[in-house]
């Protein structure tokens, strides 16, 4: 079941002065359960169509539709709302609340939600053993190691349970060991929780986890493979 | 959680936070303080006026007060005096004559306003009896003594037991004089008022003048509350139509200008204190915002709303000037109120207080109404801070901020 559908997205910059197409007529659908990463030399327009998935921008032309919703057609508040229920995102630099303690950065999610104190707390000790991170569980993300903080911020990314999950070059600023980790717990929590992942990404590690990579260069997609 | 995380994000930067509180704290302070202490100094103003010089309410034969007429004299002033003594709310009340006239010493003379008074009687309505710095107010049955200020015994370079001559017109209109000697000598807040102002007995200046015992200028009046003085002054207008009654606000206008305009004169400094610390507040956390572009792209990225962003940055101001605020309020307060039971001393610039009536030592004044207003003018000094720094948070794209270096 297609999950994702995107039709003809064009995203063009400086349409006046001298047009950039960051996005020319991309055509791509995700189903559910997908591994899916995009790759490509920087300038690509891998961020600008993972930006247009979660709806953090809008296409200049096209459209996008997630769960059959077409989400260019929902306005700035409504967008916000979907995508605190339906997208999850994992970014480059973690982005984790420097205040909160581990618990309390993956609850922050369902705590936006208005979810009960009692489903909170047991979905947040779920994901934090799934992530491994157990024994971390008051720490605040400065007494953490940044495959740690990585791995907090998946499980922030499922807490609320989305539809899918956007990743920004997630293991750009790990090592490898902490990469090769947390790639391995995203794909046990594909497979578990039969989220898709969607990443962005340089990396040959996560290249070689995926099990769909699509190739996008000046805008448009060149390849779209499965492994 | 937005109550709980604001509270915890003011505390990132324990002394960025700090500082902040501590100007706010100093802020308000400042404010509380200055305000118990003009409310003190009013006061004291005002129980000066009342007490020392005019009394609550002053009773006179309609035009006396525009030039002190000596003609313009109250006939049977001690019916009035009765009948004023056992109306609602009054507490002491006298009869007094009034003339200005010249005293001249050995070395020197000057025009003063001399008072008529009934000593047992005057010293139920005013506190000149208290004053005293040398010698006693007409204590010992002495014919012509008299009791002048300090600054007037400067002036004429008398002392205690030497002798002025008080030259004045009597009423038949001829000047006549008498030889006075000095029984007391006062000294009260008001320096004007000790220079130009001395009291005899009554039945001295009658006899000077030829005024009948039974006339008065002045019939002056002490009720037992403060506000009472209008409602009795009405009362009183009421029982004597064809007499002029005034209360102290009437007889004194500058003094009810001072009660009025002061009220004025504190809000607009408060304003301009909280004013001062709104921008300081707007310049810290505007520093707040930019330094968390990334943590707010990645809020709303998640699916924070502009509301809720807007909701959060607005708490943290309003945490930090309310804990500001409040310290200072608590420190203002008590201090203020620790001032009011032991009075602050302004020795050091006596003269210069004294000069212009009012008293170096200062007893400052809170009452609950003043914190109150001022806890909530903090409040929304804090609300309005966060007004710019939160629409620029909101102003952020989620896609860019995120990779925000």
């Amino acid at each position: 079941m297609n999950i994702i559908e995107i039709k003809g997205v064009t995203k063009i910059y400086d349409q006046k002065t001298m047009p950039v197409y960051a996005l020319n007529g991309i055509d791509l659908t995700f189903q559910e359960g997908e591994f899916a990463s995009i790759v490509g030399p920087s300038g690509s327009g891998k961020t600008t169509l993972l930006n247009i998935l979660g709806g953090l921008d809008d296409p200049t032309e096209g459209v996008v539709m997630i769960d059959g919703i077409d989400i260019t057609s929902l306005s700035e508040s409504k967008k916000t709302l979907f995508r605190m229920r339906n997208i999850g995102f994992v970014f480059q630099s973690f982005n984790l609340i420097p205040v909160l303690t581990v618990a309390e950065n993956i609850e922050f999610i369902m705590q936006l939600q208005g979810i009960s104190k009692e489903i909170r707390e047991k979905r947040t000790t779920e994901l934090i053993e799934a992530v491994g991170l157990a024994d971390k569980r008051n720490s605040r993300p400065n007494k953490l190691s940044g495959g740690q903080q990585q791995r907090v911020a998946v499980a922030r990314a499922l807490a609320s349970k989305p539809k899918f999950i956007l990743a920004d070059e997630p293991t750009a600023n790990l090592d490898s060991k902490s990469a090769e980790n947390l790639l391995d717990i995203m794909g046990k929590l594909n497979k578990e929780e039969n989220i898709t992942f969607i990443f962005s990404t340089h990396d040959i590690r996560v290249m070689n986890k995926a099990k769909r990579i699509i190739t996008i260069e000046d805008g448009k997609v060149i390849e779209d493979a499965l492994k | 959680m937005l109550w709980s995380l604001s509270w915890k994000n003011v505390w990132r930067n324990k002394l960025r936070s700090i500082v902040v509180i501590i100007a706010v704290t100093l802020g308000v302070f400042a404010a509380v303080f200055l305000l118990a202490f003009m409310n003190g100094m009013v006061e004291s103003r005002i129980q000066t006026v009342i007490r020392t010089e005019l009394s609550h309410i002053q009773i006179h034969e309609p035009g006396f007060q525009e030039n002190n007429d000596f003609s313009l004299r109250i006939q049977n002033a001690d019916s009035i005096v009765r009948v004023v003594s056992q109306t609602n709310h009054v507490k002491a009340v006298c009869k007094r004559i009034v003339i200005s006239s010249l005293v001249a010493s050995a070395e020197t003379n000057t025009g003063v306003k001399i008072i008529g008074i009934v000593p047992e009687a005057e010293r139920t309505v005013t506190n000149i009896s208290t004053k005293m710095i040398d010698g006693a107010y007409f204590e010992i049955d002495q014919k012509n003594s008299v009791v002048i200020g300090k600054k007037l015994a400067e002036k004429l370079k008398v002392s205690l037991h030497k002798k002025i001559i008080i030259t004045l017109q009597d009423i038949h209109m001829n000047i006549t004089s008498g030889a006075f000697r000095v029984v007391g000598i006062y000294e009260t807040d008001n320096n004007m008022y000790d220079e130009s102002t001395l009291f005899v007995r009554y039945n001295d200046l009658c006899m000077l003048t030829g005024m009948s015992n039974t006339e008065a200028h002045e019939i002056a009046i002490i009720v037992d509350k403060d506000e009472n003085s209008e409602p009795v002054k009405k009362v009183l207008q009421n029982d004597f139509k064809k007499l002029e009654v005034q209360y102290w606000m009437e007889l004194s206008p500058e003094a009810g200008y001072l009660v009025s305009s002061m009220g004025q004169y504190m809000t607009i400094f408060i304003l301009i204190i909280l004013l001062a610390l709104c921008f300081g507040i707007i310049n810290t956390m505007l520093m707040v915002v930019l330094e968390r572009v990334k943590e707010i792209g990645m809020l709303m990225a998640v699916g924070m709303s502009k509301r809720r962003v807007f909701f959060m940055i607005m708490l943290e101001t309003v945490y930090l000037t309310i804990t500001g605020g409040m310290i200072g309020l608590v420190i203002g307060y008590l201090i203020s109120k620790h001032l009011e039971r032991v009075g602050l001393d302004l020795y050091f610039w006596k003269e210069a207080y004294e000069s212009i009536g009012y008293s170096s030592l200062i007893y400052p004044k809170i009452d609950l109404q003043m914190v109150a207003t001022t806890t909530l003018m903090v409040i929304l000094t804090g609300i309005l801070s966060a007004i710019y720094p939160a629409l620029k948070a909101l102003k952020l794209n989620p896609s860019e901020a995120t990779r925000t270096e």
